[in-house]
């Protein structure tokens, strides 16, 4: 069966819309990055507590926490049906 | 003291005819080539009759028309429109031109219309 | 603080807890929710991922490994910031599907399959019911705290009878509230705000306890990390594996967990709520975790050597005299126990219903079906569902002893549900999972699972014989619990994570690729992996044999009379029928299949209409059947739409044209008159001097320059004349063109020549570059030189500057060759240079000589049978004209 044709290019609406929506995908490999990040930098693979660690870890976590907050109103009410897979 | 005849018409051939016609008549004829210098010369030297070719640059014969019948001074001025064009002849009736002349036009008759214009018989 | 005191308090808080669910239900009864739907109640009640486990676990946690415990809160927050892959599907699948569980999710998108139902049940009750124990240990724990600290020393309770307090009292709630109704969607409005409420407790719990630790007896935040930085450094060590291994554990978690997946997708009431969650959790999570690691660091400094690190939250308040607080720690605490307890319960209770107990009702006695009021024994299913998992959780505390630190068993728990997780994304990603491939999956993971992970954890010699421990199952070395495979050295958590994900991934996939899924199981899998397409696809049933009569008296059963009656009746007078009983057609079955799956299950909805029916279901060949029906249907429509855009088109382009004839009627008019004119204007002269000079008696330098004039007006006539025939040739096309190379310099150079005719008295500066003209083109010299001349002349004509100049400049590029002619005067008005090339469009200058205004139009018509063209260049500073022509201009074929 035959899929419905999508446009090739759309206007500026739906075009930042669609660029939003690759950046709410980014955001958890990012933080998946961020998270681990750590694991490399560590000496001799082990990682021990230091209030840099306790720092750092609780920043990423707001910054995750602040990229996901300015996001969300502009995904909110993305109905799927037609914008998918862009 | 003669009688005046302003020519507004931009090819300098067809001015040369006709001056050369009228004045061989007995008329004094001033030349203009276009509307500026022709509204001026108006005011400077109030002409009894205007003879006026249609197809001008710049300001057109039938906007020249319509400034010389909107001055008071020069309301009832008796006009003659030279055309060209078969269809301008109306337009120029509708902007309040007295006589038409359709080039191109036999010599005599451009005399004759320009003397009972002039009441000159 | 006196014991009695602390009972009271937790029974008041209890009461309110009652009272607010009692609340919010009867106003959901009368459906004026208002805020109690909104974002905020949505993301609170995610909250009980936050279990009596992270409230005093936590701390523990960190005493223990360090930073480990974040690990924890880090799989979630990337599964709620990711919301857009995953957690937005599954919501958006849950609504429509009307999913009841994470069991009727499974077993829906598996073909309705009861038997993977069955599994997931299992899996799940097997790994609820430690973490149920858990929670009971963990009331008993911080009931043991405060009455140890009782002056008088005595204990007047015994831990076991607070146990069963707690566990009745919470089978009495859930009961209350979980099972008032049996609703289309399974939604339960008075638990989620009671929930809600219980999310603030806890947070506001941590955050007064934590401030207390860094404000009153920590010097504040510097002291604080100075204090962290002190601590002892060596014991708190992270393993990467570990810490990779539980990020991702508790990412699985928190999408499988039975009791997550009742509050974010069943509960769920408005896609939205999804997105204020998805940074909002987080941040709650965030919250819970802030004062975890000043709690650990202060508590290992100022409590007693062997004192339990789990109950910090409690004993460090207790110890500094901060009776208050710690009342609200211990409310907290019991918050986060109840609320898991109750919504676990609820989650594990529908499933068990839904996929063991009423199906094995329906086949143990047949005949009820169509006999008892199954409202009613769904309800009774329910009720006694959730007594027997909160039996089971209080069994394993009673057996376990309340031994095990809190934070082991929480992880054995997420690995077991974590199980569900490569066939829930397989199910709604991947079109090709199968139930077959999902039951193995299932069932190998749960078997690694259990024995690698679950099994052991009891402790060797108590389920695993020692022997199994050291020698492996059967004897067989690589059979041993913690070293599957000959793998040694590895976390025993990370050890049964890894095999268990591997071989239960390997053994869905495997069994997917090599099965062939069922009709059903094919329409669901496309349901749901393109739930956002829109379209829910074909139809489920095919036109059966069913009574309306029999419909109703099931649905009656299922839904209450009066739901039914008034569904009928609907659907009655959709398809233009009076009374409540419909015609059976496949969109009916369908859409009562839909509402009867939200409250039995998909499985079991499927099951019941399927007895009705007859015909069990849709067949292979139903399908294909639907399938090339829609094809057709799409295939004429394709059709009927070509065939209108065809018209569409056409009756463009009859538009066009009669726009085109019209305009070119219009132009043929303006053109006539304009010749006319520019005849009659050469004839007046010509006319008027002839006859003055027929007239004679004339002086005689007089009848010299009236004959000239006559001459000159008789040659513009003649050019006039010249260029109007050229024009109308060029125009048809029936040029004959002369091709040969010729020198562009050489063309350039004869055409300067010419143009001097033009006002010869003017001083013309020409630059040119000569080395670029070297250049041969094939082309028609001649008229290619007439174009120059014509352009050159224009220059020479109409160049106001007081030293005019033109510039030429050539460019060969691509096969094509720019001539660009650029004077310095005032160059073309913007609104004229798209006029100029049209006929008779003569600017109105004082300098034109002679010309008809026909020039550039015949350019225009030259350069377009040459095959390049004339165009105007704005923005050169004067009047710039730009000539292309193509360098090697082939033979054209008219």
């Amino acid at each position: 069966m035959r899929r419905p044709r999508r446009p090739l290019f759309l206007a500026r609406a739906p075009y930042r819309r669609r660029r939003l929506r690759d950046a709410a995908r980014l955001l958890p490999v990012f933080g998946v990055f961020l998270l681990l990040l750590p694991l490399l930098w560590t000496p001799d693979s082990r990682m021990s507590l230091s209030s840099g660690d306790v720092i750092y870890f609780f920043s990423v976590w707001l910054v995750l926490i602040g990229l996901a907050a300015a996001f969300a109103p502009g995904l909110r009410g993305g109905d799927g049906a037609d914008e998918e897979e862009d | 003291m003669a009688q005046h005849v302003l020519l507004i018409e931009d090819e300098p051939n067809i001015a040369e005819a006709i001056r050369f016609l009228l004045t061989r008549d007995g008329l004094r004829v001033s030349h203009a080539a276009e509307g500026a210098a022709a509204l001026a010369l108006l005011h400077r030297d109030p002409p009894d009759m205007v003879i006026l070719d249609h197809m001008l640059p710049g300001m057109s014969g039938l906007e020249i028309l319509s400034a010389i019948r909107a001055d008071p001074a020069s309301r009832d001025l008796p006009v003659m429109m030279l055309t060209a064009r078969g269809r301008d002849r109306e337009m120029a009736e509708r902007a309040g031109a007295d006589r038409f002349m359709t080039k191109p036009f036999a010599n005599a008759e451009i005399v004759a219309e320009v003397r009972s214009m002039l009441g000159r018989g | 603080m006196p014991f009695n005191l602390l009972v009271l308090a937790c029974f008041l808080y209890v009461a309110f807890l009652f009272t607010v669910a009692f609340v919010v239900e009867g106003r959901a009864a009368k459906g004026r929710l208002g805020w109690l739907r909104s974002p905020v109640v949505y993301t609170l009640s995610l909250s009980i991922y936050c279990t009596a486990w992270t409230f005093y676990g936590a701390v523990g946690y960190a005493a223990r490994s360090g930073l480990e415990f974040l690990t924890i809160y880090f799989g979630p927050t990337l599964v709620f910031v990711g919301w857009w892959w995953l957690l937005r599907k599954l919501v958006r699948i849950g609504r429509q599907h009307h999913v009841t569980s994470i069991a009727d999710l499974i077993s829906s998108r598996y073909g309705k399959s009861n038997t993977l139902g069955v599994i997931v049940t299992v899996i799940a009750v097997v790994a609820a019911t430690p973490y149920i124990a858990l929670q009971l240990q963990s009331v008993v724990l911080s009931f043991g705290v405060f009455a140890s600290a009782a002056p008088d020393g005595s204990r007047p309770l015994d831990p076991g009878q607070i146990a069963v307090w707690v566990a009745v009292g919470l089978a009495f709630f859930t009961i209350l509230f979980g099972t008032r109704n049996l609703d289309a969607r399974e939604q339960h409005h008075g638990i989620v705000t009671a929930i809600a409420v219980e999310a603030v407790v806890k947070l506001v719990a941590l955050l007064a306890v934590g401030s207390f630790v860094v404000w009153g007896i920590a010097g504040g935040l510097a002291d604080v990390i100075a204090r962290i930085d002190a601590a002892d450094l060596a014991a708190w060590q992270v393993q990467p594996g570990r810490w990779t291994g539980i990020i991702f554990l508790s990412a699985a978690a928190v999408i499988c967990l039975p009791r997550m997946f009742q509050v974010m997708v069943v509960e769920n009431e408005d896609e939205g709520h999804l997105a204020r969650a998805s940074w909002a959790f987080p941040l709650y999570l965030l919250g819970m975790s802030l004062f975890i690691v000043p709690i650990a660091v202060v508590g290992l400094e100022r409590m007693p050597v062997g004192a339990n690190p789990d109950m910090f939250v409690l004993t460090l308040p207790l110890a500094e005299g901060q009776g208050a607080l710690a009342m609200l720690a211990f409310l907290g605490g019991f918050s986060s126990a109840t609320s898991m307890v109750i919504v676990e319960s609820i989650a594990l209770a529908t499933m068990i219903s839904n996929h063991v107990m009423i199906p094995l009702w329906l086949r143990l006695r047949p005949a009820a079906a169509a006999a008892d009021d199954l409202r009613s024994v769904v309800l009774m299913a329910r009720r006694l569902a959730i007594t027997a998992v909160l039996a089971l959780g209080y069994g394993y505390y009673q057996l376990s002893g309340g031994s095990a630190a809190l934070a082991s068993i929480g992880l054995i728990a997420f690995l077991g549900v974590a199980q569900v997780l490569p066939v829930m994304l397989g199910g709604i990603f991947w079109r090709g999972a199968t139930r077959t491939g999902a039951i193995l999956g299932l069932i190998t993971g749960l078997a690694v699972w259990a024995f690698a992970s679950f099994l052991p954890s009891f402790g060797p010699g108590a389920v695993l014989p020692e022997s199994v421990f050291t020698q492996g199952l059967f004897g067989q070395a690589w059979l041993r619990p913690h070293s599957l495979f000959g793998t040694e050295a590895m976390d025993p958590i990370i050890h049964a994570l890894f095999w268990s994900m591997t071989l239960n991934g390997l053994a869905f996939c495997l069994g997917s690729l090599f099965t062939f899924p069922g009709p059903v199981e094919r329409l669901q899998g496309a349901a749901f992996v393109n739930v956002f397409e829109g379209a829910v696809g074909p139809q489920r049933w095919a036109r059966g044999r069913a009574e309306p009569e029999a419909l109703l008296g099931m649905a009656q059963r299922i839904l209450g009379e009066e739901a039914a009656l008034s569904l009928f009746q609907v659907a009655a007078r959709a398809q233009g029928k009076e009374g409540f009983l419909p015609d059976p057609t496949p969109a009916f079955l369908d859409s009562l299949e839909a509402r009867l799956s939200g409250s039995v299950g998909a499985a079991t909805a499927h099951a019941m209409i399927s007895q009705l029916v007859g015909r069990a279901t849709v067949t292979v060949e139903d399908l294909m059947a639907v399938a090339s029906e829609s094809a057709q249907i799409l295939e004429y429509s394709a059709r009927l739409e070509a065939r209108e855009a065809e018209l569409t088109r056409t009756a463009g382009a009859l538009r066009e044209a009669n726009e085109k004839l019209t305009q070119l009627s219009l132009q043929k008019d303006a053109f006539l008159s304009q010749i006319s004119h520019e005849l009659r204007t050469p004839m007046t002269s010509i006319r008027a001097f002839s006859e003055i000079l027929t007239e004679g008696d004339l002086l005689p330098e007089l009848v010299i320059r009236y004959g000239r004039i006559i001459h000159d007006e008789a040659k513009r006539l003649t050019r006039l004349l010249d260029d109007l025939l050229d024009l109308s040739v060029l125009e048809n096309g029936a040029v004959q063109l002369t091709l040969g190379l010729a020198s562009l310099q050489g063309m350039i150079d004869t055409a300067l020549t010419a143009a001097r005719a033009t006002r010869p008295e003017r001083e013309f500066q020409v630059v040119r570059d000569l080395p670029s003209e070297t250049i041969y083109i094939k082309t028609d010299a001649d008229r290619l030189t007439q174009v120059f001349i014509n352009l050159i002349s224009n220059a020479r004509k109409y160049c106001d500057a007081a030293r005019p100049e033109l510039r030429i400049a050539v460019r060969h590029k691509a096969g094509r060759v720019t001539v660009d002619f650029i004077d310095n005067g005032r160059g073309i008005p913007k609104g004229a240079q798209a006029l100029i090339f049209e006929k008779f469009s003569r600017l109105t200058d004082a300098n034109r000589a002679g010309g008809a205004g026909l020039g550039l139009a015949i350019c225009r018509e030259i350069m377009a049978n040459l095959g390049g063209s004339v165009a105007y260049l704005p923005g050169q500073g004067g009047a710039a004209f730009r000539v292309t022509v193509p360098l090697r201009l082939e033979t054209l074929a008219a």
